[in-house]
């Protein structure tokens, strides 16, 4: 039998992502790709994978794999994520740091009560066929990833090695921040001309709360109404992952890695890449704020981001064996103990 | 109008010639296009032409948003190439029935007969504005007046791939099932998007199209070839 991990349960949205399907927007193709590319990465480095392999991207609330393969070495990351181990006494690993698994063992990934996204990598990656370059997947085309879709109960996800080389186990040198207050940063347009002062001084100024519209395409925000002063239908252009953009009703929409490749509403700001990945682990329910920087100041965030992301995966720690483990469950035993982790209803 | 300028993020500059849809604009938007591919700029990712602009996603870990406004600012003082290559595609649609739920009420909005609506849609030489909304969705134009409709008051959840449809001055073609809010004319039985082919999508922004009349019986004929790959649609080539 081809080694896989056999999913017992699928969690609520869990779906083969890497850092993007690139070069085919001109063709209606959005980039699709981690909502968090950074804890996608991190996830990589720890079980030495390179950065832009494929993993599985749980969304709210994560799977239970059963592993049919000699020896699995996986790594979660996402703040606040871990993974029960074992059935009937499970073992709680907290997120962060790789771990084996042998044929027959079972792990549920935990996700936090907190923050949206998690991420499972898996040495030497998950083997399924590149779609126009990419192993993410698309569900409204049925591109990419695993048949296209959210992974199902049954589905055997297919590994690209049988069985993991042995040795020590790795762990990231700092916690990853879920950075939850921070106010998300956007750049001005490039459609702020449509819309009154007003609405651009509310979109700095007012408290927003992702609404249960969210998915992998955008988030409805609830909050006071951004109203255009130009009208609302603009002839179609493009779109850049992080655009805020507002139709007629006022209630903005923060577009994601799904997103459409063009539209007809005008965009009255873009969140900046650096802080993509936190909007991306912010759920439903949560608020933003937002505050605006220059091109200059986003691009200099970026490379920092950059610098520092280079910096955590060259800068792994050996697992202590024991240790880890005792400190982190009880660290974690509060969330994992309830186990349940509400969906979006 | 001279070109402006915008920022969309820290990733992605836009190009904006106008602000209508404008085949005039459409040429400086693919010239531009065919330009910064054949320049191959650094830092540039990729490009998406759209109706009147050209955004242009680059990485800024490679150039920044200053020295690439530079550099496409001398491509458009000195040194614009044509466009690319384009191609003209004869595409089979059927007008009748079921495949074609909304001909009948689009002749009564726009006071014509719906074999006018038909002769008046088929007769007229499409420009590809641009791909979006769908992988390989086009948005096509100009129609011709006459047939100009807002698009419905009440869109439909689900409409079906291969669906033709027109609202405000375009038309377009379904690549997928998806929910739509265009009149629906007419149906084809080719395949606008599969990643099995070398070019995934069967148009490119640039290219023109032509619908050929076809009744149901050629339509299931075309769509049984399609299924088996053995169906080409008929195309030529045509100058930049």
């Amino acid at each position: 039998m081809k080694p896989s991990l056999k999913v017992l349960a699928p969690g609520f949205h869990t779906t083969v992502q890497d850092l993007g399907r690139i070069g085919y927007q001109d063709i209606g193709v959005p980039v699709s790709g981690a909502l968090d590319g950074v804890s996608l990465r991190l996830a990589n480095a720890l079980v030495g994978n390179p950065p832009a392999m494929p993993g599985l991207e749980i969304l709210l609330s994560g799977p239970t794999l059963e592993v049919v393969a000699d020896a699995v070495r996986i790594a979660l990351v996402g703040p606040g994520a871990g993974l029960k181990i074992g059935g009937e006494n499970p073992h709680v690993v907290a997120g962060g740091q790789s771990v084996t698994l042998s044929r027959g063992e079972v792990s549920q990934v935990v996700a936090s009560q907190f923050v949206a996204c998690c991420y499972l990598a898996v040495e030497g990656g998950i083997a399924v066929p590149l779609v126009l370059g990419s192993a993410s997947t698309y569900v409204r085309a049925a591109l990419g990833g695993f048949e296209g879709r959210a992974l199902q109960s049954g589905d055997m996800v297919p590994l690209a090695i049988a069985s993991a080389p042995d040795r020590r186990e790795l762990r990231l040198s700092n916690p990853l921040d879920p950075a939850r207050d921070q106010p998300i940063r956007v750049i001005p347009g490039p459609q702020l001309e449509y819309f009154t002062q007003e609405a651009a001084a509310a979109l700095l100024g007012a408290e927003f709360r992702i609404s249960q519209s969210a998915d992998r395409m955008g988030m409805r925000l609830d909050g006071p109404p951004l109203h255009h002063r130009q009208g609302w239908d603009i002839v179609s252009d493009a779109i850049a992952t992080g655009a805020i953009q507002v139709p007629g009703s006022g209630q903005p929409i923060l577009l994601l890695a799904d997103h459409q490749t063009t539209g007809g509403y005008p965009k009255i700001a873009t969140v900046i890449s650096a802080d993509l990945p936190v909007v991306g682990r912010r759920r439903p329910g949560d608020a933003l704020r937002f505050t605006a920087v220059t091109v200059e100041e986003a691009e200099e965030l970026c490379r920092e981001q950059e610098r520092d992301l280079l910096q955590s995966e060259a800068a792994l720690l050996p697992v202590e064996d024991k240790a880890t483990t005792v400190d982190l469950s009880s660290l974690y035993g509060d969330n994992l103990i309830s186990g349940v982790v509400s969906g979006l209803e | 109008m001279k070109e402006r300028f915008l920022s969309a993020g820290d990733r992605a500059l836009i190009v904006e010639f106008g602000d209508r849809i404008d085949r005039r604009l459409s040429h400086d938007v693919l010239r531009l296009n065919a330009t910064i591919r054949s320049k191959a700029l650094s830092g540039v990712v990729e490009t998406v032409p759209t109706f009147r602009s050209l955004m242009i996603h680059f990485d800024p870990l490679v150039t920044t948003r200053g020295d690439l406004e530079h550099a496409i600012r001398s491509l458009l003082d000195h040194d614009l190439g044509q466009r690319s290559e384009a191609t003209l595609w004869r595409i089979p649609v059927c007008y009748e029935g079921e495949l074609a739920p909304d001909l009948t009420e689009v002749a009564q909005l726009t006071g014509l007969t719906p074999g006018e609506v038909v002769a008046m849609h088929s007769r007229t030489r499409y420009h590809v504005y641009m791909l979006g909304f769908l992988p390989g969705f086009p948005y096509m134009g100009d129609l011709p007046v006459e047939l100009a409709l807002p698009r419905r008051a009440d869109p439909r959840l689900r409409v079906p791939a291969g669906s033709i449809s027109i609202a405000t001055s375009l038309t377009a073609i379904y690549p997928y099932e998806s929910p739509g809010g265009w009149h629906l004319i007419g149906t084809t039985p080719i395949r606008l998007f599969d990643i099995g082919r070398p070019r995934p999508a069967l148009l490119a922004p640039g290219d023109a199209v032509l619908f050929q009349p076809i009744d149901r019986a050629c339509h299931e004929r075309v769509r049984r070839a399609v299924e088996k790959r053995s169906y080409e649609v008929v195309s030529e080539p045509i100058g930049a």
